[in-house]
């Protein structure tokens, strides 16, 4: 075990791709690192991947762990688990910080577990801070903050006397510093000390789809909710977005009626956005789809109901019928341009 | 002869629909004011049981930790095919976070006995953390699979299964026993059973019985009782379960509120939408 403190992140890849999320998290856990005077470091499962993992050194990520086994090339929940549970009680850090995508919500439940430690799941902000319990004063615990209730409520979660406190966090919510290229992390190898029988499942077949829509990186995003679930409306909606050159969002209503695919979803059960220009047409601005735009930086609302709650965050407000106002946007941009 | 299935249930309150009723006047939801459900996605693995049992035959015990009117989502179970169903309920449970969740369901599962195929929903709306499957799994030592989409093949030895993973689906394999996650994607959950319905919508749970606790045998086609255990029974060590067990402690809850922002309204006209696009233009944001 390192002499110094540790904050450590676990590295996802996807054939050999480190995932995006990953690389927020390293960012993230610089901040976390400096009140508690700690080294950012990473765990890394797969098989070779050196290159890409010594860039994480970019980033400012000090060591990585690697575990290179070329049984580890692809994600399986109980060989992951495994390899890192004996990396986290070799090195001990104090906060291990995964993606809440699929692979981080099924494999760090299960070492949460096996460590008997709290995790808190799908966190928006993370922070150290003090904590108080039953006369006892923690400094520099690790804060886990979240949407609970359907978003309804944000709850600061702490694990006090769990040693590591462990963390899933949200993807494209932590903001990324600049890379440093001149900066490498140094990979040190080390042992997964797992045997053939922890090889449980067998993957026969990996399907990933090219992405439809990147709401993710997004600059500018027009929106379509419920007040345009109808063909004709939803196609001025795609009109204006192709217009402006924006991509595509919609509210978990629309992607309910079956009018757009779960790519589109901007929200808690979609993706969370922060463009420079969210438009949301015919959006009523359920909690749920406010936690996942709130920070764009600029937001028009039309709505064609004058309460609706979307108005409540919007900067601009644009009371009417979205079959009116769009094309009236489409003509005044086209004008200009 | 047929697979034995577990199916873990969880009553929680609907945080989807928000009527207005639980919408207090600064903003915020009253909680109580909800009303109970059974989970949604835990509806998919009931359903996706019963599909099991439909093709290569088999048993499904559904299980839930919670106060006793979480009986309520047992009958559900009862009234779409569930051949047995099981209360866990005790006051040394309150206050549970994920990891003492899954210790409890654990001791419930292993009171049970043999089983080849756990399942449960993929999260719960009310928490959306997705902890319990995995962590009930890692107790009992098995494996688990995340987020189930479509079971391709089923045997008494393994089952091949599509789920989904970033950007796509993975196909994989497993020996059996096996604990997986349902995904709401995986199937649409059949309604009650009008005669099933007729049939259980009085069932008494036995909990007033001296001899309450009780292991439900599978023997007789029928389900005469709600089977309740408690902390004893399963032989839980209080320590471990309820909030005695729970490493996570909830330091702070905010409401949300709607954040008004300084709104420039923009009038419906001509006029009004080309100065907002002007502006944009102007600005280089569009």
């Amino acid at each position: 075990m390192s002499d110094k403190k540790q904050v450590m992140v676990f590295i996802e890849q996807n054939e050999g791709k480190i995932a995006d999320v990953s690389l927020e998290l390293i960012c993230e856990a610089g901040q976390l690192a400096e009140p508690l005077d700690a080294d950012v470091v990473a765990v890394a499962p797969g098989y070779d991947m050196k290159e890409a993992l010594a860039s994480l050194g970019h980033y400012g990520c000090k060591t990585v762990y690697r575990i290179n086994d070329k049984r580890l090339a692809h994600f399986t929940s109980n060989p992951y688990a495994k390899s890192i549970v004996n990396l986290i009680k070799t090195q001990q850090p104090e906060i291990v910080l995964f993606g809440a995508t699929e692979t981080g919500r099924d494999v760090a439940p299960r070492i949460a577990s096996a460590l008997k430690c709290g995790l808190t799941a799908d966190c928006t902000e993370l922070q150290i801070g003090e904590h108080k319990f039953k006369k006892q004063v923690y400094k520099n615990v690790f804060l886990g903050i979240r949407p609970a209730f359907g978003g309804n409520i944000m709850a600061t979660i702490v694990t006090p006397e769990s040693h590591p406190s462990m963390a899933t966090v949200r993807q494209g919510v932590m903001k990324m510093t600049p890379p440093d290229t001149t900066l490498n992390a140094e990979v040190m190898d080390v042992e997964s000390g797992l045997s053939d029988d922890d090889f449980i499942t067998e993957v026969i077949e990996i399907v990933r789809k090219e992405k439809a829509v990147n709401l993710g990186t997004a600059q500018l995003i027009v929106a379509a909710g419920a007040g345009a679930a109808d063909p004709n409306t939803l196609e001025l909606v795609r009109k204006l977005a192709d217009t402006i050159g924006a991509e595509l969002g919609a509210s978990r209503p629309l992607v309910d009626s079956g009018l757009l695919p779960h790519d589109h979803q901007v929200g808690q059960t979609g993706t969370t956005v922060r463009p420079n220009l969210y438009i949301a047409c015919g959006i009523s601005g359920q909690i749920q789809h406010r936690a996942g735009m709130a920070e764009s930086q600029r937001i028009i609302a039309i709505n064609s109901d004058p309460d609706a709650p979307i108005f409540n965050i919007a900067h601009y407000g644009i009371v009417g019928s979205l079959n009116e106002v769009i094309p009236k946007m489409i003509n005044a941009y086209k004008d200009k341009a | 002869m047929g697979l034995k299935m577990i199916v873990m249930v969880k009553q929680v309150p609907d945080t989807h629909n928000i009527t207005g009723d639980a919408m207090k006047p600064d903003g915020t939801v009253n909680r109580s004011k909800l009303p109970a459900i059974i989970n949604p996605e835990d509806l998919n693995a009931l359903e996706e049981a019963i599909r099991i049992k439909e093709r290569v035959g088999g048993h499904i015990t559904v299980i839930t930790m919670g106060p006793k009117k979480a009986v309520e989502v047992l009958k559900e179970c009862l009234y779409r095919g569930a051949d047995d169903v099981i209360l866990v309920s005790d006051r040394k449970f309150a206050g549970a976070d994920t990891l003492a969740t899954a210790y409890t369901l654990k001791f419930t599962i292993e009171k049970i006995g043999q089983f080849d195929l756990i399942l449960c929903g993929r999260q719960a709306i009310d928490g959306d953390t997705a902890q319990v499957g995995p962590q009930v799994a890692e107790k009992l030592g098995i494996n688990q699979i995340s987020c189930l989409l479509e079971v391709v093949e089923i045997s008494d030895k393994e089952i091949t299964v599509r789920h989904s993973i970033a950007d796509g689906y993975e196909v994989a394999r497993s020996p059996l026993p096996l604990l997986v996650t349902v995904s709401s994607e995986a199937n649409q959950p059949r309604s009650p059973s009008a005669k099933r319905v007729m049939i259980y919508k009085n069932i008494e749970t036995n909990s007033d019985e001296t001899d309450g606790n009780s292991i439900p045998t599978g023997d007789s086609d029928l389900v005469q009782k709600i089977t309740e255990w408690d902390a004893d029974f399963i032989g839980a060590d209080p320590a471990i379960c309820g909030l005695a067990g729970s490493p996570t402690q909830v330091k702070k809850v905010e409401n949300v509120v709607l954040a008004a922002n300084d709104i420039q309204q923009v009038p419906p006209t001509e006029t009004g939408i080309s100065s907002l696009m002007h502006d944009l233009m102007n600005d280089h944001i569009i």
